[in-house]
Parts: structure tokens; sequence; C-alpha cells
């Protein structure tokens, strides 16, 4: 099976996270990039599914020069090859557009499936999977916490928020998983090793056919208007326990008018 | 005025979900709500009459299997057709699941911006959001086309307004690439008398520090004293005990509660990002220097197997 992994840099979602001044766009200048935690449980359920039924992984990613670390650590955890979408035009682009962008990729690797991860964890939007299976014209099973390979037919269950379901589809298409699927392995030292000399191929917007008008803020279907820093939220009072904790943690909340 | 679609989000259990009611509200500051619904064959009846009381002037409903028998991709398609029909002034979804993957197609096939995850909509269509696990506020619009937003449950306070909306069915006509994914078993996981997590007004949440799976009943007992829901860090639900769908946080549920009690949780970033915009926030710990303290209104430094029994029995008393 030909399995296409997106892959996202993004700011460490440990640290403090800022949007810049200049132009609005998330700060990944002075932020430590990381790969989106969800997108490593997409990677190691690539991995297995290459173990269990043999093919291929190649890991996509759209994103700037410093996306490199993100590509190379991610090669470190055992896929075969990578792709980087590189372009001065992209920065700015919205959802939308990247979605365009890495379908146009897509068409180019003849993927059987894509799995990326549920949402990343800079924007938190959760579209990018559905995004590009509408333009694919393939199905997304997306949130999957299992996902069965049989023959070409995928069955995934999903959380919902009544409890579960169980959706099925055939390849080609686009799996999005949650971290409650499995637990991504640690790169070995033979992995970090051999992940310096896998092939990274970089395609630029004119080997995609997608014109730079329609990227970047120039093809952007929506902006930020202006950001601010949401004043920090300041501990109130902090009392210790010496036998009455628990009423006068209820006379707290009687004053509140919760009791 | 024109027409606002609202996406209704229900529950076959609970019928019409808070954001629906929410979402309703907004819209009126927006022009005229027109509530939509997506789902299985009568249901736009079941849930006329309370849509009527927020304000729904008229219902558009796209019901039957091949609506309810797939995943969200018919649902877009169905949607597509009726904004291009009534040219709405915006379209509102719920800014959870199933709200973000039908605005993800709407967006590509309208080839219209889209903005999720979204507390506030101005009249000219700027929105408010929460950015950076509830750090940073953003105001931004979308650029081409009409505001396509998802909002995010608890944003604003459900005003009823009361309306007599007519059903109007509309034909589903979907594709065959809309039926790609199907749906095979639905599984209702029984969730008892609790309100739903995202939508409490009250979330009492449990962390490693409440030991294991048993202990949680202490968690349970005062969320349901406080009328709550329970939620769970993710340590708590990574030792099993309590279920993934209650975990708050990052890679959990986004709650934003008037109450939040937080007990043997020590607020890391990433479960502050699911709670952080709660209005008050309150928690046990025994460690005085616990971060969570940090963002906590009123917090008590002690052993919770002591505190919250006593605060449990506290509340049983004064009612
Ligand atoms: C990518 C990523 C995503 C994540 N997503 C989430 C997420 O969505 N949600 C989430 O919650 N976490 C998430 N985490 C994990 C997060 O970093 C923390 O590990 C987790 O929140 C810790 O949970 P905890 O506070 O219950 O456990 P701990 O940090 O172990 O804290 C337990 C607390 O209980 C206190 N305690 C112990 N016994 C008692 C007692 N008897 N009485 C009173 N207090 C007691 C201790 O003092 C301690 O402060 C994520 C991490 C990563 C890397
Ligand atoms: N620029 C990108 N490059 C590669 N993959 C991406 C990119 N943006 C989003 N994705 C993938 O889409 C998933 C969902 O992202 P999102 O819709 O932004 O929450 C992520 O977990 C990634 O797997």
């Amino acid at each position: 099976m030909n399995i296409v992994v997106l892959v996202k840099q993004v700011p460490d979602s440990g640290a403090d996270r800022n949007l810049r001044n200049d132009d609005n766009t998330v700060d990944r200048g002075s932020a430590n990039n990381v790969i989106n935690e969800m997108d490593e449980y997409a990677i190691e359920e690539a991995l297995k599914i290459k173990e269990a039924h043999g093919g291929e992984v190649t890991i996509l990613t759209m994103g700037p020069d410093r996306a490199t670390e993100s590509i190379r650590k991610a090669l470190s955890m055992g896929p075969d090859k990578a792709v980087h979408v590189l372009d001065d035009a992209l920065h700015g682009s919205c959802a939308v557009a990247t979605s365009k962008v890495l379908a146009a990729a897509l068409g180019q690797l003849n993927a059987d499936l894509v799995i990326c991860g549920a949402e990343s964890t800079d924007g938190r939007v959760q579209v990018m999977p559905h995004m590009i299976a509408e333009r694919l014209g393939v199905a997304a099973l997306t949130g999957a916490r299992k996902l069965t390979v049989d023959g070409a037919t995928l069955t995934v269950e999903r959380q919902t928020e009544e409890g579960y379901e169980v959706v099925t589809a055939s390849t080609p298409a686009v799996v999005s998983v949650w971290d409650t699927i499995n637990e991504p392995r640690y790169p070995s030292f033979k992995g970090i090793m051999a992940a310096k000399k896998k092939p990274v191929q970089t395609f630029s917007l004119a080997d995609l056919g997608v014109a730079p008008t329609e990227v970047g803020f120039d093809g952007a279907t929506s902006a930020v208007v202006e950001h601010s820093k949401r004043p920090p939220r300041s501990g109130g009072a902090k009392i210790t326990d010496e036998g009455e904790g628990g009423v006068k943690l209820v006379e707290f909340l009687a004053t509140e008018k919760f009791v | 005025m024109s027409e606002v679609l609202v996406v209704v989000e229900a529950t076959k259990e609970f019928g019409v979900k808070k954001v629906t009611l929410e979402m309703l509200t907004l819209a009126r500051e927006l022009g005229t709500p027109s509530a939509v619904v997506l789902g299985g064959t009568g249901a736009a009846e079941a849930l006329s009459a309370k849509l009527g009381e927020y304000g729904a002037e008229k219902i558009y409903a796209a019901e039957g299997d091949d609506i309810d028998g797939y995943l969200v991709a018919p649902k877009a398609t169905v949607l597509a057709e009726l904004v291009k029909r009534v040219q709405p002034a915006a379209v509102l979804l719920a800014s959870a699941q199933e709200g973000k993957e039908i605005a993800a197609r709407l967006a590509v096939k309208l080839d219209n911006g889209i903005l999720t995850d979204v507390v506030g909509l101005a009249a000219d269509g700027t929105a408010t959001q929460v950015a950076f696990a509830g750090s940073t506020i953003v105001k931004s619009k979308v650029t081409k086309g009409l505001p396509l937003v998802t909002v995010r449950p608890n944003s604003v306070t459900p005003a009823p307004a009361a309306a007599t909306p007519a059903i109007e069915q509309l034909t589903v006509s979907v594709t065959d690439t809309d039926k790609l994914a199907t749906v095979v078993e639905r599984v209702a996981e029984q969730k008892g008398s609790r309100p739903e997590l995202t939508e409490a007004g009250v979330v009492v949440s449990g962390g490693r520090g409440v030991g294991n799976a048993d202990n949680f009943k202490l968690v349970e007992e005062l969320a349901d004293l406080l009328g709550g829901a329970v939620g769970a860090s993710r340590a708590a639900v990574d030792s099993g005990f309590y279920p993934h769908q209650f975990q708050v946080g990052q890679t959990g549920k986004t709650v934003s509660p008037q109450l939040y009690v937080a007990l043997g949780i020590s607020g890391a970033i990433q479960h502050r990002a699911g709670m952080q915009t709660s209005k008050t926030i309150v928690a046990v710990n025994k460690d005085g220097e616990a971060p969570i303290f940090e963002l906590a209104d009123f917090g008590v430094v002690g052993d919770l197997f002591k505190i919250v029994p006593q605060a449990a029995e506290e509340i049983r008393k004064r009612k």
C-alpha cells in the first residue's frame, strides 16, 4: 500500500506561543518548532500498516525551510521518503489554500491511503482531512481511534458525542487519527542515522501547477484583523486545609452562588 | 433582513443542543435566523418547537438515510446547494467535530473562507476567536465569500425569542462521491443524567491525584451535587481512571463553564488549554506549588480524600 502521511510543523504547544505583530501570522521564528503531536500518531499508524501489509510510506509537509528539521525527525521514525512543498509565496496561506496545495501534491503521489492527525495544535481547526478529501473526491474517515485495513477496505472506529461509530470506505481515502489510536515509537539511533540519507524531494508551486496568487496573503480567504494577549489569570485566595478545607471550599462556592 | 443559516446540533437523547440555541441567539444580531436540520427522517419535526422558541423563523430539513448513513459529505452537498439558493448573510455551525467537518467541505465547495472556534460575531462579520490554549484573542474576518463560522459552545447566553417556523423539506440529491464513507454502526454509550461536558455550566474534573477508577466516584458525587459534568485530565484517562471522551485539554474537550473544579490535577499547560477560559476556577491539590493554583480563584492545599467528602457533606447540609 502506498501511504502518504501529512506532517505539519507547529510551535511547541508546551511553550508560550504568539502571533506576529507585523503580519498576524503564527510566530514560527522565535518558537520551538516541533512535529504536530497528533501527526506522530499518523506516522506510527502508517508504519504499522506497512509492516503488516507491505508498501511505502511518504511524508508530505507544506511549510517553510525550517520544516526540514521536522521532516528528518519524521523520517527517523521509519518512513521511506519525504516531499516538502516549499515556496516563499506560501507564507500567509489560509486553510482553504493549504488544502489546495496539499491536494495538488497528493495528486502527484498516487497515494492509496493518506493519513494525517485529526487536528493541528496551532490552529486546532480540524478541517484539513475533509478539505483534502473534498478536493480529491475520495472518502474521509476522521478522528480514528482504531483503524483496520483489509485489502482495499478500511474500517475506522471513531468517538462521537454519544458514544462511538464504525465507518468504512475503500481506498483511496484520507484517514485522520486521534492520539488514542496507538503509541508512537521513539526514533532509534539507527533510524536517526538512516533518516539523513533518505530522499526528500522539494516541490515548488510551479511544480504543482498552483499559481502564487491562489495562496499566501493574496489568495487568503480569511484574515486576522487584530490580536491581543488575554490578560493572564491571576490566582485568587489559596488556603491550606487544617481540617476545615471542604467547608471553606463550599463557603466560597456559596458566595459565588454555585450552591 | 437576510437569512442567517444555523446548522442545528442535536442528539437523539437530548434534542436540540445548547450550542444551537446560542447560535440562534447570535444569528439574530446578523439577520433572520433559519435553522437547517440535517438528519434522519422526522428529525426536523421533533426539533421544531425548541428551534422556534429561540427565534428560528424557518426550518430547512434534509432528512433520510442518504443524509444520515454517511459521514458529513452529503450534508455538505445539501448545505452548499441551499447557500447558493438563499444567499444567506452568514452560515453558523457548531465548533464540534461534525460542524467543523461540514464547514470544511462547504468552504472548499464554495471557495469561501472559514473561521473556527468563534466566541463572538459582530454584525459586520468580524469574528472573535480564542487561540493558543486561551492565551490569545484574535479578531478575524472572512475575506472571500460569506462569513462561514463555527461557534464554540458556551460562548453566548441563549436568549429565547418566540417564532413559529415552517419546515421546508429540501430535496436530497447527493452524488456517489458523497457516499464513500459509510456508517455501519452507531453505538450509544450510557451517559446517565449528567449534562454534556462542553455544554455544562459546572465541570468537576479529576486528575492523577484521584488515584484510581473507583475513587472517581468522589468526583462524580461532587459533580452531581453541583449539577455538573465530570471531566478528567489526560493522566487520569491514560491511567484508565475515566473514559477518554471526558478528557479536558489540548487533545480532549475544550470547556468554558461558569465553574471548573480541578481535583488532584497539577495544571499542565496542555490541561489548561482546555479549561482556562472557565469563569471561576477552584482547585484542590496537596502540592501548594502546583501550577493550577496560578489560575484558581480559590485553591485549597490539602488531601482531596479529606476535602472532597467534607465539601460534599457541607453541600448536602445546605440543601
Ligand atoms: C501533546 C500533548 C497533549 C496533551 N493533552 C492533554 C490534554 O488534552 N489534557 C490533559 O489533561 N493533559 C494533556 N497532556 C498531558 C499534560 O502534559 C499532563 O501530563 C497532564 O495534564 C497531567 O495530568 P494530572 O494533572 O492529572 O497529573 P499530574 O501532573 O501527575 O498531577 C497530579 C496532581 O495531583 C496531586 N495529588 C496527588 N494526590 C493528591 C491528593 N490525595 N490530594 C490532592 N492532590 C493530590 C499532585 O500534587 C499533582 O499536582 C498532553 C501532553 C502532551 C505532550
Ligand atoms: N501545512 C501542512 N503540511 C502538512 N500537513 C498538514 C498541514 N496542515 C495541516 N496538515 C495535516 O492536517 C491535519 C489537520 O490539521 P488542521 O486541519 O490544521 O487541524 C494535521 O494534523 C496535519 O496532519
